[in-house]
């Protein structure tokens, strides 16, 4: 019952930002996030789409919620993602080739993002249009807060540069482990240690 | 065209140096709930390995003889979740009648696999990579071996690391994070071995 009290738009922004923030305290999503992190302007461009699948999903799953009958609105709610995720891979193949081609599948993974079923499950199942679509959008946006801190790390260490402009002049010695996969995964452990330790200091129950 | 790979070399690289989980990140949600429980993490391991198999093959066979014939490859994202989908179906009504046994330890994970990642991600890089019926058969089991190996040797780090005294804040998910680090590590140096993209 926790999600559907929340009611108040800014509290709402809080809750999805911060304290049940989907990547480190939720551990959702994770899937096709990580991939895509080594050069900000990928991660930039995927989370875009993550944002506008989670907010446009959560908005239609709402509108739509009581037309779907209880047994197959998992299918119903994993057809509409999709719906959503088709616009964003033809929108990415048409103006943006090259980024398009880097990300690969991971636009495609976007549907079995875990975060877009749950926020459709959790909350537009039982709530509101336009609460839905802020809470959808704002979950979103939690999620690429994470991500662009992971990518400016991993870019920054990684190659030198940030958004593609070198930052670092020509004599810095890249590291080679931030561009290969495991720096993520130590990455976002750090980043679980230090958002819960936050948490355990201000006295916030930690789920 | 299909590239050149031997399917041997395939099946190999797709278990260790390019392994679905640790260096391409599929899989994870299902990957860090479950490898609490070394019994359960068997069991969804062997589960993904066999909807892994059946369902890349199957989706090369709808995405080149259905997909691709019909110019409608811009739905293939709906088409291969309806695909995996119903396998998973089949396959729970098929064990159930075929063996209790066998329902009990694998039949409760297959609901769970459905939202997989690594299921859709494989079916869609074996559409980018354009391989082959055979190569893609072999990398849909190749990589399913794969993640049931790095489940397993997951889930008895963490039946260690479990008992180990970590600062609040890293228990739980932060500490796994890191030794999934740890292993990916361990797996890069395979990477001498096979190169295969």
């Amino acid at each position: 019952m926790s999600d559907t009290a929340v009611k108040d738009p800014g509290a709402i922004l809080k809750t999805n930002l911060w304290t049940s923030n989907p990547i480190f305290v939720q551990v959702l999503g994770i899937c096709s996030a990580l991939a895509v992190t080594n050069l900000l302007t990928n991660t930039m461009i995927m989370t875009v789409g993550v944002v506008f699948t989670t907010a446009m999903s959560s908005l239609t799953v709402s509108l739509m919620k009581s037309f779907i009958p209880r047994k197959v609105r998992m299918v119903v709610q994993t057809l509409i993602i999709a719906f959503y995720v088709i616009i964003v891979d033809i929108v990415l193949r048409a103006y943006l080739p090259e980024v398009s081609r880097n990300l690969g599948p991971y636009v495609g993974l976007i549907i079995t993002n875990c975060i877009i079923m749950g926020r459709a499950e959790a909350f537009a199942q039982s709530n509101g249009p336009i609460l839905s679509f802020w809470d959808g959008m704002t979950s979103g946006l939690g999620y690429m807060g994470v991500l662009l801190a992971i990518a400016f790390v991993r870019e920054l260490l990684g190659f030198g540069s940030l958004f593609g402009m070198r930052i670092f002049p020509e004599g810095f010695t890249p590291w080679t482990i931030m561009v290969m996969p495991p720096s993520a995964f130590f990455l976002i452990g750090l980043i679980v240690w230090v958002g819960k330790t936050i948490m355990h200091r201000q006295g916030e129950p930690v789920t | 065209m299909a590239p050149a790979i031997h399917p041997i070399s395939l099946f190999f690289a797709s278990i260790f140096t390019s392994n679905i989980l640790l260096a391409n990140f599929l899989g994870m949600c299902s990957f860090i709930a479950i490898s609490k429980d070394s019994k359960s993490s068997n069991g969804l391991g062997l589960a993904v390995v066999v909807v892994l198999t059946i369902t890349t093959a199957l989706n090369w066979v709808v995405l080149n003889y259905v997909l691709v014939p019909l110019d409608l490859v811009y739905l293939r994202f709906i088409v291969f979740i309806i695909v995996i989908a119903s396998v998973v179906q089949m396959l729970e009504m098929i064990i159930d009648r075929v063996s209790q046994t066998l329902y009990l330890s694998l039949g409760i994970f297959l609901p769970l696999i459905t939202v997989n990642c690594a299921i859709l991600g494989v079916s869609l890089f074996m559409e980018i990579r354009q391989y082959s019926f055979i190569q893609s058969a072999i990398y849909g089991f190749g990589s399913g071996l794969g993640w049931w190996l790095a489940i397993m040797a997951l889930s008895a780090i963490r039946k260690k690391t479990e008992k180990s005294k970590v600062h609040a804040g890293l228990q739980g998910a932060g500490l796994t994070f890191i030794t999934i680090g740890f292993m990916a590590m361990a797996f890069i140096g395979f990477a001498g071995l096979l190169q295969v993209q």
